[in-house]
């Protein structure tokens, strides 16, 4: 199995360590999943997620190349900016989902899934026009740190100031590339690091009173709280863009892309099926792929990712339903091993987002 | 009466004769790792050795629990439904159902103590 720089600073931890993308990662550290996911929201989590792909793309055809493979309009946001967005296939599907940031007018940096950079990579070159360089960082680590005590704790650490920084914005400073976003909902960052600089930086970070490890686990209930989806379970190649609720990533007047003919005709023309937010009413915990039901028992839909919030302390989860049943408020049932459970439909966030605006103060 | 144990880390101990009292092990109870719900079964069902007759979840998984005996379920243990953590605390409080043996003899066939623990060394 693939292991990432900082392998034997998890199992220094004693962390429980289980396969992820071809990748032993850390799951959960000694405290578990519950505490490491209320720490997070409290105050701030440390994560290793240099399993993910890091690309470089330059050139003067840089832009034109994401807004060949991406649905997003590139020429229209500054330079430092981050979008997220996902790579469609002809078809309209999913091959992945991504933040591709601008970091010049002909330098643009991705980070794309674990289990998804062995497809994207041969697929993104195939894309390269002659006046485009593509190059797969292999020797960067990846840590996300995220909560409300992350800048601080930033700060203190590495000196460096963020406090002007928005949401969705990439600074490079002392050879790091700090991205301010992340998959918790929380403020938080994104640090690219040279790999042999990150067992040093992922120790400092842990010596700060603000700051604890945490695992995939928790990374996993976070983003369900905040109703983002996971790749190979909530959207997929064959979900699309509209399908998944992510009619927000479609640039207006940007017709030219891969897979545009689907999307655009969900755009306009609607789609069967949709994913939102499901709550458990009734007890229990529903999981991935269980059924959605109506009241006569008929299938309308399945779960593709659930589980319990450790903040409302309740079953929650996400998936695909009949447009027709898509709406907030809507009671259905979620069969769990051949029980009906009553639910409801839901916005996919459950827990109000607390990340900074995105807009830069003015001067 | 002392503990008997399974190979799928449940606990059993014998109450009033034929009445055996059911639980899941401390091996089982730190892999499931924080725990959220535990599905109980029904009053007075009817379960077979070996099959599934409750459901513990933790915040990561959802594991099945399996009646080493045969028997109607005579007790469950609604504490559990309200704090589900309750299951670690201990055999008073963690036990998850009781049921009423139509074959107390299936016991002699489960793992004791010493057994059960030389099994664990075996396990990861």
């Amino acid at each position: 199995m693939k292991t990432t720089a900082l392998h034997s600073a998890h199992l220094a931890l004693g962390a429980k360590m289980g396969e992820f993308a071809g990748y032993d990662m850390p799951l959960y550290y000694k405290e578990g999943v519950l505490k490491e996911h209320e720490w997070t929201r409290a105050h701030a989590g440390l994560f290793d997620v240099s399993h993910m792909g890091q690309i470089m793309v330059t050139g003067p055809g840089a832009c034109a190349f994401w807004q060949h493979v991406t649905p997003g309009a590139y020429d229209k946001i500054p330079d430092g900016r981050a979008k997220y967005s996902v790579l469609p296939n002809e078809d309209g599907g999913i091959i992945d989902d991504l933040i591709v940031s601008r970091l010049g007018p002909e330098t643009f940096f991705a980070v794309v899934n674990a289990g998804c950079k062995d497809k994207d990579i041969p697929w993104l070159r195939s894309h390269l026009k002659f006046d485009t360089d593509m190059e797969v960082w292999e020797d960067r680590a990846l840590l996300a740190l995220q909560g409300p005590e992350a800048e601080r704790a930033l700060r203190n650490v590495l000196g460096v100031d963020t406090s002007d920084m928005p949401y969705m914005w990439v600074i490079e400073d002392k050879g790091l590339l700090i991205s301010r976003l992340g998959y918790t909902g929380e403020d938080g960052f994104e640090i690219s690091i040279p790999q042999r600089d990150a067992v040093h930086i992922w120790d400092q970070f842990l010596a700060h009173e603000s700051v604890k490890p945490v695992g995939l686990a928790a990374r996993d209930s976070l983003r369900l709280e905040m109703g983002y989806p996971l790749y190979g379970h909530d959207i997929d190649d064959s979900t699309s863009a509209i399908e998944a609720g992510l009619q927000w990533i479609v640039a207006k007047d940007h017709t030219d892309y891969i897979g545009a003919k689907t999307i655009l005709d969900h755009l306009q023309n609607g789609v069967s099926r949709q994913r939102v937010g499901i709550r458990l009413i009734d007890k229990g915990i529903a999981r991935e792929g269980s059924e959605l039901r109506d009241e006569q028992d008929r299938k309308i839909g399945t779960m593709t990712s659930g589980g319990f919030s450790p903040t409302l302390k309740q079953s929650i989860g996400q998936g695909y339903i009949e447009t027709a049943f898509a709406t907030v408020g809507q009671k259905i049932f979620v069969n769990v091993r051949g029980n009906n459970i009553a639910a409801e439909i839901t916005e996919l966030s459950f827990v109000p987002a607390k990340t900074k605006s995105m807009k830069k103060k003015a001067a | 009466m002392t503990m008997k144990y399974t190979k799928d880390h449940e606990w059993l101990k014998i109450e009033d004769g034929d009445v055996a009292v059911i639980g899941i092990t401390d091996y089982a109870q730190n892999a499931l790792g924080d725990l959220v719900y535990v599905e109980l079964p029904k009053m007075g069902r009817q379960v077979k050795k070996g099959e599934h007759f409750a459901v513990v979840e933790s915040v990561k998984t959802a594991a099945e629990v399996y009646t080493p005996v045969t028997g109607e379920v005579v007790g469950i243990n609604d504490n559990l439904s309200g704090d589900p953590e309750l299951l670690k605390k201990s055999i008073e409080d963690g036990w998850i159902a009781k049921i009423k043996m139509n074959n107390p003899e299936e016991v002699s066939a489960m793992l004791d103590k010493a057994a059960y623990d030389d099994f664990l060394k075996t396990v990861e």
